[in-house]
Formats: structure tokens, sequence, C-alpha cells
């Protein structure tokens, strides 16, 4: 494959930062949820 | 008075099933883009760099437009609901890091096509400013102040922001561009596309999609726990605070 360099960084570089942005997302939401009462919790 | 619990769950049955359907896109996209579509004709395999790139751009482009839409229901509803206030905020994050994804990867697939990482063409100078923009927006966000006043202020900031984005997209029209024009939604319905790469094209914009709508429910319901938690310790303050006048009295 041409520019395999190119092409592995772009897509290494793209899901790294989703996986990172789940991630975060996930852990804060369970370090929040633990500390706030389900009342303002609609979800739960 | 009933005890309070605390469900540390933040995942629902939609939200576990957008994820799901995003994986899934997300590994098609993969596979498809990687290994199964043809090389094109004049950018050989540098063209697989575009179903990253125009799915991420896309996504950018949904997330400014939801936020904008999200402030303009907050300004416009009576009751103010700070539900939208966090969705627009939540739709702005995701938008910000997918706009930056989206000039990454145009800046290498440029190296490969142009020559060059960066050129002050319309395009990039006009997307570039409009990620400088929301990053203003969410730096207005974190700002000071009572949670209306968060809502109005970034409100505002949001419907006059997304103007932007017709400039953004029309931009390769208005001036001389090194950016190629539409080629799907190009208007005369004529897509010169080999079918399996349209398709992996399609799924991406699907799958990012996904992935966009997931991270908007969790970080909208991160963000209505730090403004529980914030009025619970504001709560809190003012009580301490009328306590001890009461003792000086």
């Amino acid at each position: 494959m041409d520019h395999l360099g190119f092409i592995a960084v772009v897509y290494g570089t793209t899901f790294a930062v989703i996986i990172a942005l789940v991630v975060r997302t996930l852990s804060q939401g369970r370090d929040l949820a633990s500390k706030v009462a389900d009342k303002d919790k609609p979800w739960t | 008075m009933d005890a309070q619990t605390f469900n540390a769950r933040v995942a629902t049955p939609t939200t576990r099933l957008v994820g799901a359907m995003a994986i899934v896109s997300l590994a098609w996209v993969v596979i498809g883009g990687l290994f199964i579509t043809p090389k094109d004709v004049d950018q050989g395999d540098a063209v697989r760099i575009m179903y990253v790139h125009v799915p991420t751009a896309w996504v950018a482009y949904l997330a400014f437009i939801v936020t904008a839409v999200a402030s303009a229901c907050w300004l416009l509803s009576r009751k103010h609901s700070m539900g939208f206030d966090r969705v627009a905020g939540a739709s702005a994050e995701v938008g910000v890091v997918f706009m930056a994804m989206t000039l990454l990867s145009g800046s290498l697939w440029g190296r490969i096509t142009w020559g060059t990482y960066w050129a002050w063409d319309p395009r990039l100078t006009t997307t570039s400013f409009l990620l400088v923009t929301y990053i203003g927006y969410l730096a207005v966000r974190g700002l000071g102040g009572s949670l209306e006043q968060r809502a109005r202020r970034s409100a505002v900031i949001a419907l006059l922001a997304v103007l932007e984005i017709p400039l953004v997209h029309f931009s390769v029209l208005m001036w001389r561009s090194l950016h190629q024009k539409a080629s799907v939604l190009s208007g005369d319905g004529d897509i010169k596309m080999d079918g399996s790469m349209l398709t992996t094209l399609l799924v991406g914009v699907i799958g990012f999609t996904m992935t966009f709508a997931w991270l908007v429910l969790h970080r909208q319901r991160v963000l209505a726990m730090q403004d529980a938690m914030q009025m619970t310790q504001l709560d809190a303050a003012l009580r301490e605070r009328a306590d001890e006048s009461k003792g000086l009295k």
C-alpha cells in the first residue's frame, strides 16, 4: 500500500481519539453518578 | 423522607444500542476502507483517508448545527430548560474534537496530494477559523456565573457561530481553492465513485454519526450531574452561611 505511514497515522489517531473520548466520558460519568443522587439523574 | 439512592449507571438500553451500531459501522470502515475498496485512479491508496476525513467533517458540521438548534430552543422556550443548554455544550465539545481530527487528516492527505501539510487555502482557512470560534464558545461556557447566565451568553454565540458553516462549505465555490469540490453532494446527482467506495463512505458517515450521538447523550448526562453537584454545593454553602448568621444573632 502506498503512503502507508500517512494512512496509518490518520486511522490510528482518529480511532485513538474516539476511544479516549469514550473512555473519559464513561469514567467521568461513573464517577459523578456515584456522588449524585438518582433524583438528579432522569435516565435512571 | 426517602433515603437517597446513588446508582452509578450512566448508560441506558438506547445508548447501548447506539454504541453497538457505531462499533459495527466503524469496524466496517476500517476493514472496507483499508482492505476491500479499490485504489483511486488518480490518488491511489491516498483515497483511503477519505473514509475518515469526510465523515469527521460531516460530524463536526452536524455537531455545530445541533449546538445552534439546541441554543435556539433554550432561548425560545418559556421554561428555559437547562437540558437544551447541556445538549448544546456537549455537542460543541464533540464537534471541536471532530473538527480538529478533520484538519489533521486533511493536512496529511494534503501532504500526499498537494505536496504540503498546510496552505492558506479558502477551505482550510475558514475551517480553522470555525474551529477557533468553537474553542472560544467552549471557553465562554467555562466562565463563571449562574447556569442561566452560561446558557444565555453561549446560546447567543452559538447562533452567530453557526453562520460560518455555509461560508466553510461554499468556500470552494466562492474562491479559487486547492480543495476539491463536493463529490457526493454535488447537486447534479451524478456520483462518480465505485460502488464499494461509496458504500464504505456512507457507512462511515452513519458510523461516525452514531458515535457522535452516543458521545452527546453521555456527555450531556455528565454535564447534568456536574450542574446538579454545583447546585448541591451552592445550597450547602448557603445553608452554612445562614446557620453562621443565626449563630451570630
